[in-house]
């Protein structure tokens, strides 16, 4: 066993925690799979940085292939990056998809070891940010982000700044109210006590003390802390409809004069300790509702998957220029892997275009001189030139974004605001019947008093609190389970859904477990030819080749060339050999595949290695406990998979093939204007306008840390079995909501009977309000661990 | 019992500088990044040869 767990040690890379190919490279006694991975270990050890690898072992990544950084040298490009910039000093800050562990944090704060011209660097882990300030006189920008490369840590530069995105998306404002509240309210019960307890001949000289005191505390926690509901209130009613800020604002009002009224002319102690304890808890049910996830965005479009720069062609000279600055007739000049920004035609070079952005599928399209190319497409083969046809923000994939049509607010009332109308109504009707009898007994204090014990009693705080706590509950639950769902509207949209509709490729497929097989046969010698061959490669598909070959020895070769993005030829062992696309072969060969990598020596055809993409596991079970929901899918790709779907899904689905973003967006808007509410689920960006115009758009990926389009979730990939229990549970939580609002009902009738009698004490109400808030939260919290546990999600 | 009035300004002054300090904190962004800094302490201190010590044997 220890034997067994020594071997394990020893065969993978020391460096990135890759299995080790029998070949791979040494130093110090340690394995490196790559290159790559042996590069970024001597610059370490050079620097005196081998605590890398001891606080986890093998935390590197290998390395990508090299990118293009010339742009980080034009100085309009270098403004909108940094943050901060001072004579010598500047500040910058990178969103580093890379960062995943404490060594990721040691070594990114030690870059001043690296380069001293760097003054310090910062790591926040869960943003995945690095904030590094330099001396730009010493190190330019460019030379910075090629130190972080080198180390293997790329920083994620898009036309969407991830950075500043996120720093505008955190509401400091709202904690500061909570901070203020919470102290107000402190203080205030603080001198209700004595009240509480009843006063005695001394304590009752502090009694105007107390009041006044409280009347002061009062002052900030209505005018400050409720300012929100005020101008909320004041909006929905210009507007003519109520929503629950509405009665949430007349009671903090109400609270807030009777208060004064009663301090000022010594007539009782006001209601300090309700008004404070009141906001203070709004506000808490208000903070979960807003808190999210940091490290995960829901708001992506386009922009994040676009570069900031691209180069251009101007009088034959290369010129990097910012994506905002290109206009049509623009020459671009596109390199290996590099994405097409605009739409454009093709001027020059042979080009084989990835689309999987566009149409979801991933086998590269070849494209002839003169043809448009869409934006989004990514160049696989030698660097091409194009004429731009369309700005950027007009092209084919990014107009999807400026459609206009997109989900109306007014579909998306809560149960809440829809409540909320009838329960202000109610109130009013009880609070002017009180006063009226009153006024008609002739008793004009009474009135006064029950007309606003009325209305601070029947307060819908609990209403405010029970949503934001349910529902923050159940989004913690989920996302242990790995579906992250963007906020508590978002569960609530999720349990109104009746029609799923599925994309195929990246969906129900799984790009992680995509398996290499070959078709055809290979001795052994062979396979050390192919993999003498592909080892000179770093393209992707040969690493993965490589990899699933494994062999012992490599051969020298000669005559090598490298077509990037078709194939590969050289002389081994006087064997000509040939790997890569058909149309690279010299000979014409008739297979029953077009694509893979197909393998040639000496004019003999061996077969083609393909990648099969796997089904994801449990897609059976899942389709048949979705059984109530009216499914379809829609996949971008070729009918080739028709068979297969057909024996999981039911015969009343609908499968399309073939379907453009547009027709997507399309399907899912007539579904809804059918009166479905629609589940879209997707991965890419082509997907992006359906789930952005569904009413719950689920996003699917292997790996959080990816990108993924702008949804309302997103489901890691092997939780998409759970799925039909996540929907269950927000069913539930609908349920509970309404339960607790019974109970809070239940709870004002109490509170009600003692108010329209004009007889409500301030302690009553400092009482009644919290034992009703605390049954409420402990309700919510046990009622949905319970249906949790029911739907088998704890 | 009037100096109760001298106690009760005393405490809600400190309770003022309290909440005065943690507006501070907040607006300084000291809250911003409660993750990091708890791994950031478990780093060790690079440990640096002390040359006068070896400097003391050779001579």
């Amino acid at each position: 066993m220890e034997d067994q767990h020594k071997t394990t040690i020893k065969a993978v890379c020391y460096h990135c925690g890759e299995d080790l190919p029998k070949v791979n490279y040494q130093m110090d006694d340690k394995g490196f799979c790559c290159a790559g991975c042996l590069g970024v270990f001597k610059i370490l050890s050079e620097n005196n940085l081998c605590n890398y690898y001891v606080y986890n072992s093998n935390p590197g990544q290998q390395l990508k292939s090299e990118s293009h950084l010339e742009y980080l040298d034009e100085p309009k490009i270098i403004t909108q990056l940094l943050d901060y910039r001072h004579e010598s000093s500047s500040i910058v800050t990178f969103y580093i998809p890379a960062i995943h562990c404490s060594s990721c944090i040691w070594l990114l704060e030690h870059l001043y070891k690296i380069n001293p011209s760097i003054f310090s660097s910062r790591i926040d882990f869960l943003k995945k940010q690095v904030t590094i300030s330099f001396n730009h006189e010493e190190i330019s920008l460019r030379k910075l982000v090629e130190t972080l490369n080198q180390i293997g840590y790329e920083p994620l530069i898009s036309l969407q700044d991830v950075v500043k995105e996120h720093k505008s998306s955190v509401d400091k404002a709202l904690v500061l109210k909570i901070a203020v509240a919470g102290f107000c309210m402190g203080n205030v019960m603080l001198f209700s006590f004595p009240e509480y307890f009843g006063l005695s001949s001394f304590e009752k000289a502090f009694q105007s003390l107390f009041g006044w005191l409280n009347l002061a505390f009062s002052i900030p926690v209505a005018f400050y802390c409720g300012k929100d509901y005020f101008t909320s209130a004041i909006t929905s009613i210009k507007h003519k409809h109520v929503n629950l800020d509405t009665p949430l604002a007349l009671i903090i009002a109400v609270l807030f004069l009777r208060t004064a009224f009663e301090v000022i002319f010594s007539v009782g102690p006001g209601f300090a300790d309700t008004l404070t304890g009141l906001v203070f808890l709004l506000l808490m049910g208000k903070y979960l509702k807003q808190r999210t996830y940091h490290h995960i965005s829901f708001d992506r479009d386009y922009r994040s998957y676009f570069p900031i720069a691209v180069t251009t062609l101007q009088n034959g000279k290369e010129k990097p220029v910012s994506i905002n600055e290109i206009h049509v007739g623009d020459r671009l000049w596109i390199r290996n892997g590099e994405l097409v920004p605009a739409d454009s035609i093709l001027m020059k070079g042979d080009a084989w275009m990835d689309m999987s952005f566009v149409t979801g599928e991933s086998e590269p399209v070849h494209k002839v001189l003169g043809e448009i190319i869409y934006a989004g497409g990514r160049q696989t083969s030698e660097a091409i030139e194009l004429e731009v046809i369309k700005p950027v923000s007009q092209s084919y994939l990014t107009g999807l974004w400026n459609n206009e049509h997109y989900k109306s607010n007014n579909s998306k009332q809560n149960f809440n605001d829809g409540v909320a109308k009838y329960f202000s109504l109610g109130v009013f009707i009880i609070a002017f019947s009180a006063t009226a009898y009153w006024l008609f007994q002739n008793d004009s204090h009474k009135a006064w008093s029950a007309f606003t014990a009325v209305i601070i009693v029947a307060c819908p705080c609990v209403l405010a609190l029970s949503t934001p706590f349910t529902l923050s509950a159940i989004l913690s639950v989920m996302d242990k389970k790995g579906f992250y769902v963007k906020n508590t509207d978002a569960v609530e949209e999720l349990a109104k859904c009746d029609t799923i509709i599925f994309d195929k490729t990246g969906t129900l497929t799984s790009s992680e477990n995509a398996e290499i097989r070959f078709s055809g046969a290979l001795n052994q010698e062979e396979s050390i030819i192919v993999a003498s061959l592909l080892r000179n490669s770093t393209h992707p598909l040969s690493r993965h080749i490589l990899k699933a070959l494994n062999v012992d020895q490599y051969y020298s070769l000669t005559d090598y060339k490298e077509v990037i993005g078709k194939g590969l030829t050289a002389v081994i062992n006087n064997h000509n050999i040939y790997a890569g696309h058909l149309s690279m072969l010299p000979v014409g060969i008739h297979t029953d595949s077009e694509t893979g990598v197909h393998i040639l020596i000496d004019r003999s055809y061996k077969g083609y290695f393909e990648i099969k993409q796997q089904w994801r596991l449990g897609l059976t079970q899942l389709i048949l406990k979705l059984q109530k929901f009216s499914l379809q899918v829609l996949s971008g790709d070729t009918d080739k998979d028709f068979w297969m779907l057909q024996t999981i899904f039911s015969n009343s689905t609908k499968i399309r093939f073939k379907q453009s973003p547009h027709q997507k967006l399309n399907s899912v808007l007539e579904l809804q204007q059918a009166g479905n509410k629609v589940i879209m689920l997707g991965d890419g960006l082509n997907d992006a306008g359906a789930l952005k115009q569904s009413d719950f758009g689920i996003a699917i990926t292997d790996n959080i840390n990816n990108f993924t389009p702008g949804c309302d979730a997103i489901l890691k990939g092997s939780s998409l079995s759970l799925l039909p229990n996540f929907i269950q549970l927000s069913k539930d939580g609908l349920k509970i909501i309404k339960i607790s609002f019974a109970i809070a009902i239940a709870y004002n009738c109490i509170g009600i009977y003692f108010a329209v009698q004009g007889t409500l004490y301030p302690l009553v109400a400092a009482v009644l309000m919290p034992i009703s808030t605390i049954t409420i939260i402990s309700f919510t919290t046990l009622a949905t661990r319970w249906f949790a546990r029911k739907n088998k999600l704890i | 019992m009037n100096i109760l009035y001298f106690l009760v300004g005393c405490s809600v002054l400190m309770a003022l500088i309290f909440l005065g300090a943690f507006v501070w904190a907040y607006k300084t962004g000291q809250n911003d990044d409660t993750h990091t800094p708890g791994i950031r302490m478990l780093f060790d201190d690079e440990v640096i040869k002390e040359k006068s010590e070896e400097d003391h044997f050779s001579s």
